[in-house]
């Protein structure tokens, strides 16, 4: 280490700290909320309604909380229902954005430019806006309270579409031409020549529907009245809004369990959330 | 690469008569065929749905109801004089007002400075964008419990700082500004990665030619260089931010249920559709919601549209 004299490297270093120490506090700003709802799962009643903040807790108070969390709301059922939901719209989606945006991007076909219009147009379209007639239809149908009500709406996803189109668009031609040469289906072409080639496109926007679809609570809302087909944000919102309410230790226990797979998630595979929020933006 | 040597092999010549159109016919069939599920759900899943609406929000239709009278533009009339109804406008407006500057700011200030770091940026891009895949409505009870006015801790720490305490979730003039800062702590690290790929677009010798004409302090390589480099990136970020801050739901529907003057536009929506079931009303309003978000959307369409043209 050598000792420096130069006024500009005392600056420099001072002016380093000062970032950190500002990155560190936002970090704690940001992170606060997570410390503060795991340490009070596995506080004791007496001490959360104490209300102090010292974040220790004094006793170990963990097995309690769960336990009433899980007795007072069917977590476990939650989760499930929240990974068929996720996984089944997920399937769906892929399947048919797929062969649209391969159409949209290497296929002239009539109604090409109207259909690529009206994707586009969708994409300022949330699911607020079809949301009533959505809903009435089901209830015609018969269709609400179900897993199919919750996923029905979001079969079709024009982001997908959108994205995957521009994915597409970029493999080269001459090999498409080649396979066709070569006497290989269009269908063949696609799922065994183009899309393997579009992994870490078909990844983004896998992690990105699994998270809008696994945080939604508007649909859920509306369209599921009994608690057996409630995904997680809906279990979570019936149990911060029942009697057991005021019982912060395991209503930050069920929290606990409601955002621990996505957490878990992120903190896994952090490269590809990353990847699928800037695929959105720019290109 | 068999399949181009396969293309060597067979020169267009040598195909057979009448191969091309038919090569094109066999195009339009597939591309038709691949399109066909995904205008299939289109259709019934939003371009219906959005001519119903429209024609729903003319009517007073109701769930159940057995008859229907048409009401012209009524429902919009009423909407425009409701004053719950403007008051949900209002607090949207705030609401957007408060996470939008603040969104772009600080996830701005939070990529320049993650930017230069290099063994702690993956310590810092995590902790800043844990918000954002956290389930929102859980991490809602969670603020509920931190900002509770007895028991909460940050209560606690302005008590011992000698701060008075604040009922940040029951005194009406706090509620929206309460709900906008826990938006901008789950909007932060998303603006955040938005911006460092748009730090990471910019060519490194754009900052030498800068440094060369003179511009040598951070501020002024900011202000030459970064900040007109990132002009698409800061649209892109306004736009997300403000539709996203438009939407503003879950928080409202935990933490206050539309109580206490905290009506917002969707849980406005919600409450007359989905609980009332004035589905007409309800109609009126959601597309005066929809208006509102193509305002906000016709910046991000002009943009598509010029990269729809470029590629």
């Amino acid at each position: 280490m050598r000792p420096s004299k130069r006024p500009g490297d005392a600056a420099r270093l001072l002016r380093h700290a000062l970032v950190h120490l500002c990155l560190i506090a936002g970090a704690v700003i940001m992170l606060m909320p997570f410390a503060w709802m795991a340490l009070t799962s596995i506080r004791a009643p007496a001490e959360i309604l104490s209300g102090g903040f010292w974040p220790i807790p004094e006793s170990f108070h963990g097995f309690k909380n769960y336990e009433t969390a899980l007795r007072i709301a069917p977590f476990g059922m939650f989760m499930l229902n929240g990974a068929i939901v996720c996984a089944v719209i997920l399937i769906v989606q892929l399947l048919v954005a797929i062969p649209a945006a391969y159409a949209l991007a290497k296929l002239r076909f009539p109604g090409r430019g109207v259909l690529f219009g009206l994707i586009v147009a969708g994409l300022c379209v949330p699911i607020q806006v079809p949301a009533l007639p959505l809903y009435m239809a089901l209830a015609e149908f018969k269709l609400l309270d179900g897993l199919f009500a919750l996923m029905v709406p979001f079969f079709l996803s024009v982001f997908a579409i959108f994205l995957l189109r521009q994915t597409f668009k970029a493999f080269p031609d001459e090999i498409i031409q080649a396979a066709r040469v070569d006497g290989m289906s269009e269908f063949e072409l696609l799922w065994r020549v183009v899309v393997p080639s579009a992994g870490p496109a078909v990844a983004a926007f896998s992690v990105f529907s699994v998270v809008a679809h696994w945080n939604d609570l508007y649909w859920p809302m509306i369209v599921i009245q009994r608690l057996d087909h409630a995904p997680p944000p809906l279990g979570m919102l019936f149990f911060a809004g029942s009697e057991s309410g005021s019982d912060f230790g395991s209503m930050m226990a069920g929290a606990v369990i409601v955002t621990a797979p996505l957490l878990l998630l992120f903190l896994v595979a952090r490269r590809r959330f990353v990847q699928g929020i800037t695929m959105t933006g720019i290109k | 690469m068999t399949a181009a040597a396969a293309l060597d092999k067979t020169p267009a010549l040598e195909r057979p008569a009448g191969f091309r159109p038919s090569r094109a016919v066999r195009e339009a069939l597939a591309g038709s065929l691949f399109a066909t599920p995904a205008v299939v759900l289109l259709l019934a899943t939003i371009l219906a749905p959005l001519i119903a609406l429209v024609v729903l929000s003319f009517t007073d239709y109701e769930l159940g109801a057995v008859d229907v009278r048409w009401l012209g533009g009524d429902n919009y009339r009423q909407a425009l004089g409701d004053p719950v109804f403007r008051r949900a406008v209002s607090n949207t407006l705030l609401y957007v007002a408060l996470v939008l500057p603040g969104g772009i700011l600080l996830g701005l200030l939070a990529a320049l400075a993650v930017h230069g770091r290099k063994k702690s940026r993956g310590f810092y891009e995590t902790a800043y964008f844990l918000p954002v895949t956290a389930t929102l409505i859980a991490m809602a009870a969670v603020w509920q419990f931190l900002l509770h006015p007895r028991i909460g801790p940050v209560n606690a720490v302005l008590k011992a700082v000698g701060l008075p305490e604040q009922a940040f979730l029951s005194e009406p003039s706090l509620l929206i500004p309460t709900l906008a800062f826990i938006g901008l702590w789950n909007v932060v690290g998303f603006n955040m990665v938005l911006f460092l790929a748009g730090l990471s677009g910019i060519p490194k010798d754009l900052y030498d030619a800068a440094e060369v004409d003179g511009a040598g302090g951070s501020v002024d390589r900011f202000l030459t260089v970064t900040w007109p480099m990132l002009a698409p990136t800061t649209l892109f970020v306004a736009v997300t931010t403000s539709i996203t801050a438009f939407k503003v739901f879950d928080t409202v529907a935990v933490l206050t249920g539309g109580k206490n003057g905290t009506e917002v536009l969707l849980y406005a929506i919600y409450l007359e559709g989905f609980q009332y079931f004035k589905m007409g009303y309800a109609a009126a309003l959601t597309v005066i919601f929809l208006l509102f978000l193509l305002v906000f959307s016709v910046f991000q369409a002009v943009k598509l549209d010029r990269r729809v043209h470029y590629t």
